[in-house]
């Protein structure tokens, strides 16, 4: 795996600086490998993983199991797109198994998802059924262990 | 009243308190300090680690093992050193201890009896002297220097060789100054030693934290192993500090010495510890690499900073410590941390806590995240444009 790519999927706000001093390379080829993978949409955003809980913002989010006829010539991928518009979708996957498209969706309320469902998701004609799962609390995500912030408390022994 | 004097021993009443200890106390009441002290892995154990200590505690395995360990640990411990460092022990050669530390203390008190000499190079890890006083032994102190890169220097070794010398301490990689000694420059050490009754003490516990070059034990060149205790263990390779796992592995005349030692003294090294110790020895070759990698990020990090700010630092190709030359900025080694920390809030350890030729030099450890390694780099910078 590319290094570059690796110090950045674990920490997106390495400078620079800090990342050419890591990989021995200089700032400008740092600078130029960056906004090539950007170019290529290698790159495609830098996010910070937030522990919304421990703040007052109010949300919902769902997983909802989605079975699909599949068109003949485009697979599930129309359906999928057209999905993939709506902003509530924060992320959408194609599965094995017994359902074929895994929607991760995120709402105010309840209510919200309820809407979404009934009114965009179940009306779409290629869609047989779908099955919503509500998440009552994230243990861990995109590598991150949900909980209190770590504190160091090695003990300095000499 | 009873008067102590008279209880204790002066030979405990006469090693020196360790400095670095007051200093410690004062970092722990003081808040928003950003340290670069620790001398252990920021990595918590790997999970499947922690996972096969718990399965031990669950399927009850809470009894003594036998005094030298568990065999299967041995014998694995034997097979990891073949495969990563080319040394030849059976499992009946491999001791389990409490330890580095008590791996260190078993060599030098199976060896050493009054009177005997002890050469230790420093700077280094603050345990061997006063280890060796308490077994009554001599310690002869090496002063290793700056432009020999912190190596054992063998002209100034053979000097040092007496009638007495009984041991030579070899610790490399080396903390504090992150020094490695090469096979051809082991080579010089082991041709002095060859031919006499001097056993050398390899501390290898920064054996697997080297960057760009696997360690070389001095126990893998000619004759050697017959002469050679290795002291080792799981705290630095792992990130296994609080599990107190280490090991020694020796020819078997010095191992059957050193574990009657052992049984007396400690009996058999922690059950659960043990049974985390085989799964790592046995399927933690990749976590190794894993947070090799990450400390080597860090260790060019901080070198880079340091040319940066025009502070003089040779490179460390071990360990996850860097030894910065501090003497050009006018102070003492403890002048200079003691200041860093009350006027910028940051610590590193002075290298006087490691020897008297510390003077000059501070230790750093980057066991931290970038994040904390660039705060202190920038309370260093800020103090630094104070002198």
């Amino acid at each position: 795996m590319d290094k570059l790519l690796q110090l950045l999927d674990e920490n997106a706000t390495y400078t620079t600086k800090q990342l050419s001093a890591m990989l021995d390379m200089t700032e400008d080829d740092i600078k130029s490998a960056i906004a090539k993978y950007e170019r290529e949409g290698v790159i495609l955003a830098y996010k910070t993983i937030i522990d919304w809980d421990k703040t007052d913002r109010e949300f919902v989010n769902a997983i909802i199991e989605v079975k699909i006829t599949p068109k003949h010539d485009f697979g599930f991928d129309k359906v999928a797109e057209k999905l993939s518009n709506y902003p509530e979708v924060r992320s959408l996957y194609l599965m094995s198994g017994v359902y074929d498209l895994a929607v991760i969706i995120e709402g105010r309320t309840i209510r919200d998802i309820a809407y979404f469902v009934t009114h965009k998701l179940s009306i779409l004609e290629d869609v047989q059924s779908c099955s919503t799962h509500f998440v009552l609390r994230t243990y861990k995500d995109k590598g991150i262990t949900y909980g209190p912030a770590v504190k160091d408390e090695r003990g300095n022994c000499l | 009243m009873i008067d102590y004097e008279k209880v204790l021993s002066p030979v405990a009443t006469g090693l020196k308190p360790s400095g670095i200890r007051k200093f410690f106390d004062l970092l722990d009441s003081m808040h928003d300090v950003v340290g670069l002290t620790v001398g252990q892995p920021d990595f918590v154990t790997p999970w499947h680690i922690r996972e096969a200590a718990i399965e031990s505690l669950q399927a009850g395995k809470t009894y003594y093992t036998s005094n030298a360990g568990i065999p299967q640990l041995r014998e694995e411990i034997a097979k990891y050193l073949d495969r990563r460092f080319d040394l030849k022990y059976s499992g009946d050669e491999v001791l389990v201890t409490v330890g580095g530390s008590e791996a260190i203390d078993l060599a030098i008190r199976a060896c050493v009896t009054p009177g005997d000499e002890v050469i230790i190079p420093t700077p280094c890890f603050v345990c061997y002297e006063p280890i060796v006083r308490l077994a009554g032994g001599i310690p002869v102190i090496l002063e290793t220097r700056y432009e020999d890169k912190f190596k054992v220097n063998p002209e100034m070794l053979k000097k040092a060789i007496t009638q007495k010398t009984k041991m030579i301490v070899l610790a490399y990689p080396n903390n504090p100054t992150g020094a490695i000694m090469t096979k051809e420059e082991l080579e010089d050490i082991a041709a002095l030693v060859r031919d006499t009754n001097i056993v050398i003490l390899s501390d290898e516990i920064y054996a697997e934290l080297t960057f760009g070059r696997r360690h070389v034990s001095i126990a893998t060149l000619p004759d050697m192993r017959e002469r050679t205790i290795i002291a080792s263990g799981f705290s630095k390779a792992y990130a296994m500090t609080g599990w107190r796992m280490g090991y020694i592995a020796a020819p078997c005349e010095i191992f059957a010495q050193i574990l009657k030692i052992h049984q007396y003294c400690i009996m058999c090294a922690p059950t659960t510890s043990q049974f985390a110790a085989i799964e790592a020895v046995k399927n933690g070759d990749e976590d190794i690499e894993r947070m090799k990698e990450e400390y080597d990020r860090r260790r060019r990090y901080l070198l880079k900073n340091f040319a940066d700010m025009g502070i003089e630092c040779f490179e460390p190709e071990g360990a996850f410590y860097a030894y910065p030359n501090i003497g050009k900025f006018g102070l003492s080694s403890e002048e200079f941390c003691q200041r860093l920390l009350n006027e910028k809030r940051c610590a590193i350890v002075p290298g006087t806590a490691f020897g008297d030729d510390g003077e000059g030099f501070a230790r750093i450890s980057y066991a931290y995240s970038i994040k904390h390694i660039d705060q202190a780099l920038e309370r260093i910078e800020a103090f630094i444009k104070t002198l």
